[in-house]
């Protein structure tokens, strides 16, 4: 009944895409990430504009469809004379980048929403004792603030990794030939649905099981308590006449 | 901008109409999600260890690919399927499967596992004495269900839920692939003949963030209704 040569070969093809995917991942993680954190600035600004402005950004780039923000990008920029002449177009003109950036533009709102919760959960007792220290505003930064907040961020992080995975099946609509382009192009010439999909599901669920682990072993790094926790506490006894 | 015009020449009878699909099939994608999210949430907090893990499973299954193969996987799949089904009838050829009711199936799947999650955290949020003390009265079990967990469930469950249909929203954009004429099926279309790709595209964003915000404002009046009759109580309770 189950043809494990077609599966096996399915298996080899659509794994031979998955350098695209990772790439796309990685990329658009890190880009994303460094975004994140610029808008994250500004969403925190005393100026008003500033905060405005990212506030704006996120509301766009997380109000509207991902598949939308990538064909305005990959499809609607070359409208402009513009930018068909200038020196961005080399670029803007490879799908691959133009995945990537749009991958990024919305991944960096989300996470920007994120960092700020946890920001917002940074203890205020814990930066006023690092001030009661003299430390300044850059060290209370690095030593204090951002490795609490990334500790609260983590969880939440995790799922927008999870998130973006499964966002960038999305650049095979812009002809990037990742593993859900590939499984769709094999689907289309075999019509052999249920076979594909299940490798194309089984890559897919492996990659993002690493993530989450990954995820959870960077938690248990970051969390000291745990760590000690691993002897056992002693028991309590119950106090006599109780 | 006359591009835009309702008239014969205009785009925006199609991008409104396509805007009332987009926002059928979240709806139905949504009622679709709420019966299968509950059977998930349900099997999840099941004592019985099996269903406990068929819950989890589908979560982690729906919850873990993209949503773009699980549409595949109904679009394709689905047709082979009828035409399968039609060929024992006697019918030749191969049957189309409707494309709405596909899409909707899909993106309702989806929303299922998440609704799941969102039902499961809200049914646990709940304090334990409720259910005991309705017991304890005597209550029926589909009257504690009827009366104490549903009430209850759905007031812990409607900033979660909100969420989900935003999500849903902005994955029905996907079933385009499917050629269902929705917001983003109808945008490609207007910009594809008249070649300003980066005009529609811009206007169908902003159709989804006009949604996007009115459901938002929506989902918010309703939590604060239901948060009132709760404010009141704990008001009473002090």
């Amino acid at each position: 009944m189950i043809d494990f040569a077609f599966l096996s070969y399915t298996f080899l093809k659509l794994s031979a895409a998955l350098p695209v995917t990772l790439g796309l991942f990685i990329s658009a993680f890190l880009c994303g990430g460094i975004l994140a954190i610029g808008i994250l600035s500004l969403r925190m600004s005393r100026w008003r504009v500033l905060s405005g402005f990212a506030r704006g950004y996120i509301l766009v780039f997380r109000g509207s469809p991902l598949m939308i923000q990538l064909f305005l990008i990959y499809y609607g920029l070359g409208q402009f004379g513009v930018i068909r002449h200038s020196f961005v177009w080399p670029f803007l003109r490879e799908p691959f980048i133009c995945a990537v950036l749009a991958l990024s533009l919305c991944t960096a709102a989300y996470t920007a929403e994120i960092l700020r919760g946890a920001l917002l959960a940074v203890p205020a007792g814990q930066v006023e004792a690092g001030l009661a220290c003299g430390m300044s505003r850059w060290l209370l930064l690095r030593r204090i603030i951002a490795p609490i907040m990334l500790r609260y961020a983590l969880p939440a992080y995790s799922t927008e990794a999870i998130l973006l995975v499964k966002s960038t099946a999305l650049a095979s609509l812009v002809t990037v030939w990742d593993v859900t382009g590939v499984a769709q192009q094999i689907i289309q010439r075999t019509y052999r649905t249920m076979e594909v999909f299940v490798c194309a599901a089984a890559i897919y669920l492996i990659l993002n099981f690493i993530i989450v682990q990954l995820y959870a072993l960077l938690e248990r790094r970051l969390t000291p308590a745990h760590r000690v926790a691993k002897k056992p506490m002693p028991a309590v006894k119950p106090l006599a006449g109780e | 901008m006359s591009l835009l015009s309702f008239g014969a020449d205009g785009w925006g009878r199609l991008i409104l109409s396509a805007a009332c699909t987009t926002l059928l099939l979240s709806l139905v994608a949504l009622m679709i999600g709420a019966v299968v999210g509950s059977g998930v949430a349900a099997a999840k907090l099941s004592p019985q260890r099996w269903l406990r893990w068929l819950g989890e499973g589908y979560s982690v299954v729906f919850r873990g690919i993209p949503e773009l193969l699980v549409i595949y996987l109904f679009y394709f799949g689905g047709s082979g399927l009828i035409t399968l089904v039609g060929q024992m009838f006697g019918a030749d050829g191969f049957i189309e499967a409707p494309p709405f009711l596909i899409g909707a199936l899909a993106i309702g799947l989806i929303s299922g596992s998440y609704q799941g999650e969102v039902y499961r955290a809200a049914r646990l949020a709940l304090a334990k004495g409720e259910v005991e003390a309705a017991v304890a009265i005597g209550m029926p079990r589909w009257r504690i269900a009827q009366r104490i967990l549903l009430p209850q469930v759905v007031r812990y469950a409607l900033p979660g839920m909100s969420n989900v249909w935003q999500m849903s929203l902005k994955d029905s954009a996907l079933v385009s692939v499917t050629g269902i004429v929705e917001l983003m099926r109808a945008s490609q279309v207007a910009a594809g003949s008249t070649r300003d790709y980066f005009t529609f595209y811009l206007v169908g964003a902003a159709c989804y963030l006009v949604l996007t915000l009115v459901s938002n404002h929506a989902f918010r009046r309703a939590e604060s209704r239901l948060g009132r009759a709760w404010q009141s109580r704990t008001a009473a309770q002090h």
